[in-house]
């Protein structure tokens, strides 16, 4: 058992680390403290240095043209990615590329070559349709939008809620209930073109997430192909479980980035602020702090990057899973709000990344499966049968 | 949703009494027509006086909210603007508002 990156691994990591401290950080300094885009021209200066160094679109498998990096690597570096102001949910600002919606690479290839490849080349957008005004974490039972089969296509009505960047997508993955009172067998996932009459974009909805904000989509009367089925009727809940397991551990990596960069901050800046003619290091209730951080970040990373070795070997993850997005997204919280508390007034000041992180960082406890249900799935797993 | 806050006469005297928050504003003729919708960013010096500030005398009334969420804020506002009049307001550059979604 080795508990060591290995020297190709090392060798990534720097260079994704020298990228954020070279080329991200310093732009970031002279922009809006939400921002999550960099003008246009800086965008695609760096995505062609990230293509230069052999990282572009490292979540798209190697059969479509990504590099091939297993999960481990990968969330290695994602922690990297993420540690900068906007890291949380803009790594690095997309500029190492997205894998788009990970689904479409089990897509028919007529789907492919009508969703996947164009996604791919950046020419299309789509958004995943998964939660609905009745809920997202039991997906099983809370949808509620239906498809009726009519000849060869779907009537689709109903609506979907949180649904991130539909307003700017050209297609989406829909979920919708083909079986009813089948539960988790009756839902089947639909490619919905967003200028399909009936496809509407009825609001914006604000969250903390001051920089992105999420819609309310509605369908009315929607008509789908049954062509543009994905995967197989009535097996959509297998897709979207799959994407929300896999989705866990990047997640997860995520805040871990945060956590690092906050917890690198408060180091830097405690032996530097003085109250009452001593240095805020020198205080007990500080180094506990820094030091409930440094465990909070070692416990959090370990769990994240066993999940990772456990998907990588191609064994059920899970359970791994689940315990990485909930440890990771539960200690990113605490360590940014003990780092506010260090930093006081400047904790809470724009200046500052913290108050940015300690919000999105709030959302992570929600977002993906809250960890309620995170524990839910982890005790199933460990209880197996007996608990039903 | 579309801002519902008075309009107000785009004057010294009337920016007198704003603070210095972050949030929107809207920019408008007399005729309650919009012609821009921004937001006074935390990079704003005087967040929103400072920024209706430097722009009087480019429009008859303003109105504005205050808003910690003016980014997405003001893309909500531009999104509505569009849905509505099919266009963006006249003094909006193109820069800001390249890639923003669609209401329908």
């Amino acid at each position: 058992m080795q508990l060591k990156m290995t020297e190709e691994q090392s060798l990534i990591v720097s260079m994704v680390r020298r990228f954020v401290h070279e080329e991200i950080l310093p732009l970031e300094l002279s922009l809006d403290p939400d921002a999550d885009e960099i003008p246009a021209e800086d965008f695609e200066r760096l995505t062609a240095k990230t293509k230069s160094m052999g990282l572009f679109g490292m979540d798209i498998p190697p059969e479509f043209g990504g590099p091939d990096i297993d999960l481990v690597t990968r969330t290695l570096l994602a922690i990297e990615m993420a540690q900068h102001r906007a890291g949380l949910y803009v790594p690095c600002y997309g500029v190492f590329g997205g894998a788009g919606l990970a689904q479409l690479f089990e897509a028919t290839e007529d789907q492919k070559e009508r969703y996947l490849y164009p996604t791919l080349a950046g020419e299309k957008k789509g958004f995943f349709g998964l939660s609905e005004p009745s809920g997202g974490s039991d997906p099983a039972r809370a949808i509620q939008t239906t498809a009726i089969q009519d000849g060869d296509d779907w009537i689709i009505n109903g609506g979907k809620l949180w649904i991130s960047g539909a307003d700017r997508a050209d297609y989406g993955l829909v979920f919708a209930r083909t079986a009813p009172d089948r539960g988790r067998g009756g839902v089947t996932c639909f490619i919905v073109d967003t200028d399909t009459p009936g496809f509407h974009v009825r609001r914006i909805v604000h969250t903390l997430r001051s920089a992105r904000y999420a819609t309310e989509l509605q369908f009315e009367d929607m008509r789908i192909p049954s062509a543009n089925i994905l995967g197989e009727l009535n097996k959509g809940f297998a897709i979207a479980s799959d994407r929300l397991t896999r989705q866990r551990i990047p997640y997860a990596a995520g805040c871990i980035g945060v956590a690092i960069k906050a917890h690198a901050m408060a180091l830097k800046y405690v032996p530097q602020r003085e109250t009452f003619g001593a240095p805020l290091s020198s205080r007990q209730a500080i180094q506990w702090m820094l030091v409930d951080n440094e465990i909070d970040i070692r416990q959090a990373t370990w769990i994240t990057l066993e999940a990772a070795a456990k998907a990588d070997r191609g064994e059920p993850f899970r359970k791994e899973a689940a315990m990485a997005k909930l440890v990771a997204t539960e200690a990113g919280g605490r360590v940014v709000d003990r780092c506010m508390q260090m930093f006081g007034g400047f904790g809470v000041a724009k200046d500052f990344p913290f108050e940015r992180w300690f919000r999105e960082m709030r959302i992570r406890r929600i977002g993906e499966g809250p960890s309620e249900v995170q524990r839910h799935i982890i005790a199933r797993e460990i209880l197996g049968a007996s608990l039903r | 949703m579309r801002s519902d806050k008075p309009w107000l006469p785009l004057e010294e005297t009337q920016l007198e009494r704003i603070g210095a928050q972050l949030g929107v504003f809207e920019l408008g003729d007399v005729w309650g027509r919009v012609l821009y919708i921004g937001a006074a960013d935390a990079r704003s010096l005087f967040g929103l006086r400072g920024e209706l500030e430097r722009r009087i005398g480019s429009a008859a009334r303003f109105r504005f909210e205050v808003n910690t969420a003016y980014k997405t804020r003001q893309q909500e506002l531009l999104m509505v603007h569009f849905a509505e009049n099919g266009r963006y307001p006249e003094l909006n550059t193109e820069l800001e508002t390249r890639g923003l979604g669609r209401l329908s």
